[in-house]
């Protein structure tokens, strides 16, 4: 499957409001404790790490580790004080970096 | 007395093929209801005919956990393999440039009803055709492109979008077409035939025992309303066919082809046990 991010904001907040932040990443999270047909470990590709940033602040971190299944599903809260944008950053094993944004109304 | 017991109990245990189904919990009676505004019949009065006075869907047998997944259509991770669908449906393929959507259009409009009403009977092949078997037969006779083999390529995430088309809508098969009833027919022997080192047949699990716990998994009345289904311990979803053959191999019996004669008259007679229920696909499983 592509690695593809689904991310749920909410359009709109009143400031201050808590607000929560879903989010679900299309990834086969290969743990490297598999082996294949011919016992042969099957290697271990991961995202590894998930940041959140809004308006370039860190918001939300994860060191992932091989425990987490596939299609990584991340859930949390963030405090809105003002307008701005979310950027959602996963970071696989091989370096390769997924991202994607989304805007919040703010008033 | 104790020489007494050990024969019975010796006795019982060959009955049941050294299987204890022990410790009976009610299934959940939450209502399964997605984004909390969609509700959905996940339990129905039996159809005429059917042994069991209620049925219920699996979605009901699951954890809190799995059950809040399925509940939410945003982490449900059945919906990635819908989006990989909806991304096939529109992608041209084949000898006759065409995609899904060139002559099916918006599958919203045209695949409404096909997940409910499927399997239905094929005149051209003499025998009943479920999803995945008319895809592949679009794929052969319309877009000149080569049918999927057996959970490869696009067949797993096109078969759960055109479900997914009618999701919420009740099951309810045609038996009146063709020989439909003939296959359902075997289908109901099959589901009641012991095979198997284990010596078991669908029903000793999902019709005597549904409720009752098989080691650790909780079984349910073994209903196919939600498949393609996103099941946990595979991370991924997975197709009616592959788990029929699954279930068989776990009673430690040869099991059936995928599309086989045997499979396809199972799935229209399991098909129809689940009359009523509403197509949950992508269903969220353990």
């Amino acid at each position: 499957m592509a690695a593809k991010p689904r991310v749920k904001v909410p359009k709109s907040a009143a400031a201050g409001d808590i607000i929560k932040i879903k989010t679900l990443l299309s990834h086969t999270m290969e743990s490297g404790q598999r082996k294949d047909k011919e016992g042969n470990v099957i290697p271990r590709k991961i995202i590894n790490k998930f940041v959140c940033e809004f308006n370039g602040a860190m918001v939300f971190s994860a060191d992932i580790d091989p425990a987490v299944a596939a299609n990584p599903y991340f859930e949390f809260k963030a405090k809105v004080n003002e307008s701005g944008t979310f950027k959602f950053i996963w970071t696989d094993d091989d370096g390769s970096v997924i991202e994607t944004e989304k805007q919040i109304e703010v008033s | 007395m104790k020489k007494l017991l050990f024969t019975g109990s010796l006795i019982a245990s060959v009955v049941l093929a050294h299987v204890s189904f022990s410790v009976n919990a009610e299934p959940s009676s939450d209502k399964l209801t997605i984004d909390e505004e969609f509700e959905m019949i996940s339990r129905t009065e039996s159809v005429e005919g059917h042994p069991l006075p209620e049925v219920v869907s699996g979605w009901h047998y699951r954890t809190p956990e799995t059950r809040a997944m399925e509940a939410d259509s945003f982490q449900n991770p059945g919906m990635l393999g819908i989006e990989q669908g909806e991304e096939i449906w529109n992608t041209v393929e084949g000898t006759e440039g065409k995609s899904c959507a060139s002559c099916h259009d918006d599958a919203a409009v045209s695949m409404k009803g096909v997940g409910a009403s499927y399997p239905k009977w094929d005149a051209d092949s003499g025998k009943p055709i479920n999803v995945e078997l008319q895809i592949n037969k679009c794929r052969v006779e319309n877009m000149g492109a080569d049918a999927y083999e057996f959970d490869k390529g696009g067949q797993k995430p096109l078969t759960a979008y055109v479900k997914h088309q009618s999701f919420g809508t009740p099951v309810a098969v045609d038996l009146t077409q063709g020989d439909m009833q003939q296959w359902w027919d075997k289908g109901k022997e099959t589901y009641y035939l012991r095979t198997g080192q284990l010596n078991l047949s669908c029903a000793s699990c999902h019709e005597q025992n549904n409720g009752k716990y098989i080691r650790a998994d909780h079984l349910s009345q073994g209903n196919v309303n939600g498949f393609p289904t996103y099941r946990l311990k595979q991370n991924k979803l997975i197709s009616l066919h592959n788990r029929f053959r699954g279930c068989i191999r776990d009673t430690r019996a040869e099991y059936p082809g995928a599309f086989s004669d045997t499979l396809m008259g199972l799935e229209v007679y399991t098909t129809w046990r689940g009359t009523g229920l509403s197509v949950e696909t992508p269903a969220v499983r353990q």
